[in-house]
């Protein structure tokens, strides 16, 4: 199962990596391995099984609508990169 | 005072009890542990930082980088996330302090729990306190070779895909991944959300019984929690008459198990049927044939998702950029190392439009299969065993240049994470002087026959697991 390095790049901007030219080299060969190997799951019939997507069998947990306090903003602000008037900052969304 | 406290053999239930009964106070059982620190971590690298204050009224605990606690730096063993102070305790570092327990420090891992040696660890590996120059497994490579070398009575670690079992049996203790939704996950960094699970790792059974009695249970913060439907119980008996367990013939099969593995672990069954448990073969093909990939491509398609929140906007490192969505794809490149990019991609991949239904969707069909087949195994059995790892510790750089290689030390721990049971690595021999570990599996909340038949094989061993080196 072959991948190639224009496929790379394709997924890697929708993961939002901007990969050095090495890297998507690197990553072309091993992935193309990686997914030679977990291909192996397509050798299975499976149309009539459901697929599961949790272990436990938990439908609609509900919360109580009890009102509870929030983290100060000063904590939520404090790991921040950069925030401004109470509000994280961030470049030009351009 | 901390001279009289041997940490290489001090169990944690013993420890609680040298705490109760007044003979040693928490803050000196909390410096006697980070003396053993200062003198051995130097070479072992198990903590990524430790906290001095003892603060609490029992004894100390070692938590994985990964478990959130307040005011104290948590980093997943990522450069990402270098220099994070969480501003609010994950629901179990909260249960460890109202149980009154001390923390130790933070552990190292694997970066964002993704490996099975630490040698992904963006701060440098652990070591194997058996052989420094060997690696202590992984993901929770720095709690598992802390609890062997002394440096922590007992600790928890997060489990995906093995990495609490893993390296429990590479450096010779006692880890348990609990059954899936048992305990709370919230405050812990997510790597796979329908796998991750946390879970103890100590000296004995009953200490991992005691610590999970502690920490499991519902949770309202985490909305995949339960109630246990019965409580945990201390193991006590010597003897496992009544016991069925079932040993998957395909495990056995499989050629990657070491020969000095393979020995250890039958002479451990010869011994739990001399205790007696009556022992047979059961079959899990599809489990062992198609566990790995399905988990592989599980794991990274929601890894690669639940990453996406580290984008340098609200916490975590952030690279410079002239717009926002270079701002986010320069800090996500130099803050991740490779294999969770590694995992990112693979995930992103098989989530894309067009490969989802041959990818994630059939993995998720998979997983169904194995869920069934390991239920249909436990029509038969009580408990499941098989070697917890293929080998025993191995050199570090052995597997660094082969991700497939690495994949593969989790080959026997992988089917049952997926099909959302527990396991219980209980240590059964030496091969090559390196421990090996047993791996027990139970049904949905089957801890109890897991901590019984752990205990009694435990007993009857009666292995000697300080370190060689170590020993006085």
């Amino acid at each position: 199962m072959a991948i190639t390095a224009e496929q790379v790049l394709h997924v890697a901007r929708l993961a939002r990596l901007d990969l050095t030219d090495d890297e998507v080299e690197r990553l072309t060969g091993e992935l193309g391995a990686i997914l030679d190997a977990v291909s192996k799951v397509s050798e299975l019939d499976l149309s009539d099984v459901p697929p599961t997507s949790h272990p436990l069998d938990l439908v609609n947990v509900w919360a109580d609508d009890a009102p509870h306090d929030s983290l100060p903003l000063e904590d939520v602000l404090r790991n921040a990169p950069a925030s401004e008037r109470g509000l994280f900052r961030v470049p030009p969304t351009g | 005072m901390s001279a009289a406290v041997d940490t290489l053999r001090l169990t944690a239930e013993d420890a609680l009890g040298l705490v109760e009964r007044r003979e040693v106070s928490p803050a000196e059982l909390h410096g006697a542990y980070l003396e053993a620190i200062g003198e051995r971590d130097g070479e072992l690298h198990c903590y990524l930082r430790t906290v001095a204050e003892a603060e609490g009224t029992s004894i100390p605990i070692a938590l994985k980088d990964v478990i959130s606690t307040r005011g104290v730096e948590t980093t997943a063993g990522s450069r990402i996330l270098s220099g994070y102070v969480p501003v609010f305790d994950s629901t179990v570092a909260a249960r460890c302090k109202a149980a009154g327990l001390t923390l130790l420090g933070k552990t190292n891992t694997d970066e964002f729990a993704m490996g099975s040696s630490t040698e992904n660890s963006a701060f440098g590996p652990s070591r194997n306190p058996w052989d420094p120059s060997r690696v202590p497994g992984g993901s929770g490579g720095g709690t598992a070779a802390a609890v062997s070398a002394g440096l922590a009575p007992w600790g928890l670690g997060s489990d995906t895909g093995g990495s609490i079992k893993q390296p429990s049996a590479l450096c010779g203790n006692v880890g348990l991944r609990p059954t899936y939704g048992t305990v709370s996950r919230y405050g812990i960094v997510a790597f796979a959300s329908s796998l991750d699970q946390v879970g103890p790792v100590a000296k004995t059974v009953r200490d991992v019984a005691l610590l999970y009695r502690i920490i499991a249970g519902r949770d309202a913060a985490d909305s995949t929690t339960v109630e246990l439907p019965s409580a945990v119980e201390l193991p006590s008996a010597e003897r496992l008459e009544g016991l069925r367990v079932g040993v998957p013939r395909q495990a056995m099969a499989l050629e990657a198990i070491e020969p000095g593995v393979r020995a250890a672990f039958e002479a451990a069954l010869e011994l739990v049927e001399e205790l007696g448990a009556e022992v047979g073969e059961c079959d899990l093909p599809l489990s062992f044939d198609y566990g790995l990939p399905c988990y592989y491509l599980i794991a990274p398609a929601e890894a690669s998702s639940n990453l996406a929140r580290y984008d340098g906007v609200r916490y975590g490192r952030r690279s410079e950029g002239e717009s926002y969505r270079e701002m986010v794809e320069g800090s996500r490149d130099e803050g991740f190392g490779d294999e969770p990019k590694r995992r990112i991609m693979l995930g992103t991949y098989a989530l894309s439009a067009g490969y989802y239904d041959a990818y994630y969707g059939q993995a998720q069909k998979v997983r169904t299969l194995i869920v069934r087949e390991h239920a249909s195994a436990f029509e038969k059995f009580d408990v499941l065993a098989t070697p917890t790892s293929p080998t025993v510790a191995f050199p570090l750089g052995d597997r660094t240049a082969d991700p497939l290689a690495m994949y593969a030390c989790d080959l026997l721990t992988i089917p049952s994470c997926v099909a959302g049971l527990p396991g219980l690595n209980v240590p059964c021999g030496f091969s090559e002087g390196l421990p090996v570990g047993l791996q027990l599996i139970g049904p949905q909340f089957g801890e109890n026959a897991l901590f019984r038949a752990g205990h009694a094989l435990e007993r009857a061993l009666g292995l000697d697991l300080v370190p060689a080196r170590l020993r006085a």
